[in-house]
């Protein structure tokens, strides 16, 4: 294995969980809600996913479970500010708060225990073709489901008449429910998919990645994905680049440290935060690209005037 | 059956004094029903957690301590929202404030007069909103979201204090670990009694000072108005890069000064840590105080309590700190559910065609 | 009214709280992390449930756990001492001033600090000696690594982290002297992401063995993954890892929180300081597995060695990385020099942040 290809397959592992839960955010932007629940449905479907992995010894189960345990998680906050119309703000933190409680107490009996690896899924033939093969066909079925979901999102977006009502109502939900289209519905949908993701994006961590339990195993991931929605301007390609170029600005930095140069490991910890910064205000200054696709609607309650 | 809001002709004022009440009682029965699952006596468990904190002087002490930087930050971050400007990173402001503040002992150690005391919280207020300013003229500047460009320099703002106290700042007779001289004399803030500090009246103070600006004055009539129809704020002439300049170093300034405050206190140093996400339970506080001054010192007390609470349930009762941020989080669900109720009345509706709404 | 339902409160409360704690030692705990850490924390917590399980009856234990050092620090630890604790112990070394600020109110109150290094009439330090572990499996890394080269993942560079890096390089040393080691901080105590992380890169840069000053098992398994071999830190970890871990260190508290809790009991109890290695228990070695024979016999004659105090890993002259010398030949370094050590060793492939 050549050493670029070792670099860019530590990369993809490295991005896949901030990609999973950073897809699944954006469509929920879309619809013009703001969930910065992200990290308390992560981490609910890494111990999820932990949990039943182990109790059945498979971590196909494990991956169901994780995802149920987000959507479980995103439905709390859908009642809440979509029927309930609290503040999404408030309500995603406190999401956060009782996901990372929760998951403790769940994880309680789980901890110190291996868990059962999601081994990788070569597709025959396709992974022996050299340098790309083991990239993009070697990996592990999460793996190719960011891979896919990067793709599916972007078609049904941008291509089909369930992602124009999607954005109609994240631009506009007074229009879109005057044209007779179900804001709430549709929110919920959205609020859903997005929980389902984070969950799956917590259950590869805990599954695939690294798999084991630990508490706050998630470690402010949530919180990377969330920017990484913005710094796309909310379009699923640049999601998908946006965590490439964080995995990746984060794995040199690992790299410059174990080849000896004495740069604090402070700051290139914190390189990732200020190239998101740097990116989110390159991209912003460009009034075309951010402008078009800024959900109008983001973070606004909706109630229908009957 | 449906679940349907109907939106009120005028906030109910009932349901402004109620919603908090049923939020708590919905909170003791669930946590009671929680508690008892867990092989506990739910009475006393809810005792601990919410009246224990305020039965004895030291405990109440204790709140009013932890309640300081909660109700600082708040305050500020309640302005912010209210003018619908989104500082997410008052935890980095307070770093940043701590850190300022914290340049003049640390360089400066011999240095004590009764001048020391002012100077310090000043830099630490210089501080937060030097760093506020920041995500606040990438707004103004290049339309950069600030949720994300705050959120963001928290975490900066962290490695940068990491550096320092294990780098450039290391106490030189500390063995090399990782933290700076302790402060005293002037470098502390006076207490009353030894434990609440002047942070608390710093804090009461911007509660006040903040509630007759948003209530009496015309800068919080344009705080209001950009918040709440930023168009008809335009055509009054107010000038909304204004408005995100003016939020954000209010709130990093007040984020700042909690900040140093802390450090001038409870912590008596700079060290990796110096605050438990205060910044971040802050925002929290702001909503639980409905966006209004007055409001946030009540929710910076009920938010103590429940963390002094749950710090007493795992001594007491030996319940894991888990319970006690499940608690929380149930808690905070249910008062922001119950505060749709000040604008909305709920329906439910049984197939039946629904009745006209009430005009807007 | 008020204050009659007030004092009414308050004796319910008296019946329900204090009727089971009558003439029991309490002993307490603070935590700086989760129990559920599966590391530095969880191995405190084992220690408490192993004085619940020996003294039985005639102790009760309590601990607050996620208590971050700085503000809320002094008031969990005064809450124990007016709940009725007898000895308290703090275990992270941010806790070393809320330690002393309490301990000068509670008189009768004994205080048990780990890692620190200030001390009072009620206040004992204890701390272990985990670079004496270390030294032995730097040997067995030197014996068994073909490429010559370690990676070390790191948290962060206190003096504990630093004496540990230089004394598996020193061990190392001892076999190879062009051993290298290459040092990556993930300014973290655990985040099994990063850890992995950080193993990847290693790795691909010539690793073929990894040890870790970090808390997660994630390292290991990456180890496993990539055929390569580890070593287990804080706590046993060859379930995750039944073929690639050569052996751990153990952190231990137990033997000494039975000691110190007893003493209490019998009225023995003195304020000391105590820095225990191989020799007290405190730093436990997993048995030796997943290397040749001769490998593990030398592994187990140098820890024979340590524990009878034979050998010291700091045994000078010791060449710092940038070439002055310190340390009288044949002697060890004096214990604060190695409490505060903030110098690398030569041939460490890192600068350490000054």
């Amino acid at each position: 294995m050549g050493a670029l290809e070792a670099v860019i397959l530590t990369i993809i592992t490295a991005s896949t969980p901030l990609l999973l839960a950073a897809i699944g955010e954006l469509v929920v932007e879309r619809s013009g809600v703001l969930n910065l629940g992200v990290e308390g449905m992560m981490v609910m479907g890494a111990v999820c996913g932990f949990a039943v992995s182990y109790s059945t010894g498979s971590p196909y189960l494990g991956v169901l479970a994780a995802i149920a345990a987000g959507v479980f998680m995103s439905l709390l906050f859908g009642f809440l500010t979509l029927t309930l119309v609290a503040n999404q703000v408030a309500t995603g933190l406190a999401l956060t708060l009782l996901g990372l409680g929760l998951s403790g107490l769940i994880g309680e009996s789980f901890v110190g225990l291996p868990g059962v690896k999601l081994t990788a899924l070569a597709i025959p033939g396709l992974s022996q073709i050299p340098f790309i093969g083991p990239i993009l066909f070697g990996q592990d079925i999460l793996v190719y489901a960011s891979f896919a979901l990067v793709a599916a999102v972007s078609y049904v977006m941008f291509k089909t008449r369930t992602g124009l009502i999607i954005r109609a109502i994240g631009d506009n939900h007074t229009s879109a429910h005057a044209l007779g289209y179900g804001v709430i519905p549709v929110r919920y949908a959205c609020v859903m998919f997005g929980g389902a993701c984070a969950g799956l994006s917590g259950g590869y961590l805990s599954l695939a990645y690294t798999p084991q339990w630990i508490e706050n195993m998630t470690g402010g991931r949530g919180w990377i994905a969330l920017a990484l929605v913005v710094f796309s301007t909310w379009l699923p390609k640049r999601v998908a680049i946006g965590a490439y170029l964080f995995g990746a600005v984060w794995i040199m930095g690992l790299y410059v440290q174990a080849a000896g140069v004495g740069i604090p490991s402070q700051f290139l910890s914190s390189l990732p935060y200020l190239v998101t910064i740097v990116a989110l205000v390159i991209i912003s200054g460009n009034k075309t690209l951010s402008r078009v696709n800024t959900p109008a609607c983001i973070g606004q309650s909706f109630v229908p005037d009957r | 059956m449906k679940l349907i809001l109907e939106k009120r002709a005028e906030h109910s004022q009932k349901m402004a004094v109620l919603s908090p009440l049923i939020a708590i009682a919905l909170t003791v029965l669930v946590g009671g029903i929680i508690f008892a699952v867990r092989g506990l006596n739910p009475f006393y468990a809810l005792y601990i957690y919410f009246i224990d904190p305020v039965m004895s002087l030291w405990s109440i002490e204790q709140l009013v301590v932890k309640a300081t930087p909660l109700i600082l930050i708040g305050v500020g971050l309640a302005i912010c929202f209210t003018a619908n400007v989104w500082n997410i990173g008052a935890e980095g402001q307070l770093t940043m404030g701590a850190v300022f503040g914290g340049l003049l002992p640390v360089m400066f150690p011999e240095f004590q007069s009764p001048l020391v005391m002012p100077l310090m919280l000043l830099l630490g207020v210089i501080g937060g909103m030097a760093y506020a300013a920041i995500p606040a003229l990438l707004k103004n500047r290049f339309g950069a979201n600030e949720i994300l460009t705050s959120l963001m320099l928290v975490y900066v703002a962290g490695f940068i204090l990491d550096w320092l106290v294990r780098g450039p700042w290391r106490d030189p007779m500390g063995f090399n670990f990782p933290k700076t001289v302790t402060f005293d004399g002037w470098q502390l803030l006076p207490t009353f009694g030894g434990t609440i500090h002047m942070g608390a009246v710093l804090a009461v103070v911007a509660v006040v000072v903040l509630a007759v600006v948003m209530g009496r004055t015309l800068k919080g009539f344009e705080i209001l108005v950009l918040g709440n129809a930023p168009r008809a704020g335009a055509f009054a002439g107010f000038s909304r890069t204004k408005i995100v300049l003016f939020s954000f170093l209010l709130s990093g300034g007040l984020a700042g000064l909690a900040g140093i405050g802390e450090v001038m206190s409870t912590v008596g140093q700079l060290q990796p840590t110096i605050s438990p996400g205060y910044g971040f339970t802050a925002i929290i506080v702001a909503f639980l105080g409905r966006l209004n001054p007055i409001g946030v010192l009540f929710a910076g007390l009920m938010l103590g309590i429940s963390y002094l609470g749950g710090e007493a349930a795992q001594v007491t009762l030996g319940m894991s700190d888990k319970i006690a941020k499940v608690f929380q989080g149930i808690l905070l669900f249910f008062i922001l559910a119950c505060d749709s109720m000040i604008l909305y009345r709920i329906r439910l509706i049984t197939g039946a065609k629904p009745q006209a709404a009430p005009a807007e | 009214m008020k204050t009659k339902l007030l004092g009414l409160a308050a004796a319910f409360a008296m019946t329900l709280g204090a009727a089971s704690a009558e003439a029991k030692t309490k002993a307490c705990f603070v935590y700086v992390g989760p129990v559920g850490d599966h590391g530095w924390t969880y191995q405190h917590d084992q220690g408490r449930l192993v004085v619940e399980k020996e003294l039985g009856d005639d102790v009760e234990t309590a601990y607050v756990e996620n208590v971050a050092e700085g503000p809320d620090a002094e008031r969990a630890i005064e809450r124990l001492a007016r709940d009725g604790c007898n000895i308290i112990f703090t275990t992270s070394f941010g806790y070393m001033e809320a330690t002393l600020k309490v301990a000068k109110k509670f008189k009768d109150v004994k205080f048990e600090h780990a890692t620190g290094y200030k001390r009072a009439d009620n206040v004992s330090t204890y701390n272990a000696k985990f670079h004496e572990g270390r030294y032995i499996i730097g040997q067995i890394a030197a014996k068994t690594s073909k490429s010559g080269i370690a990676g070390y993942i790191v948290s962060f560079p206190i003096p504990e982290v630093v004496s540990g890096i230089n004394a598996f390089m020193l061990g190392a040393q001892s076999i190879n002297p062009d051993f290298k080691v290459k040092v990556v901080w993930v300014n973290s105590w655990y985040d099994p992401g990063k850890e992995a992380d950080a193993a990847k890169v290693l790795f691909s840069q010539g690793a073929d063995i990894i040890t870790q000053h970090t808390d997660s098992t994630a390292p290991l398994q990456i180890a496993a993954e990539k055929g390569a071999m580890g070593f287990g830190q804080a706590s046993d970890m060859i379930a995750f890892a039944p073929k690639t871990q050569m052996t751990a260190i153990v952190d231990d508290w137990s033997g000494y929180y039975v000691s110190r809790v007893k003493a209490v009991m019998d009225g023995t109890w003195k304020s000391e300081d105590t820095w225990g290695g191989i020799d007290s228990g405190m730093v436990g070695m997993a048995p030796m597995t997943n290397m040749p024979d001769d490998v593990a016999k030398m592994a187990m004659e140098t820890l024979e060695k340590i524990k009878s105090h034979e050998l010291n890993p700091f045994t000078g002259p010791i060449t710092k990385q940038d070439g002055t010398v310190v340390g009288e030949a044949g002697k060890p370094l004096d214990d604060g020099a190695v409490l505060g050590m903030n110098w690398y060793v030569k041939g460490i492939d890192d600068k350490l942040p000054q």
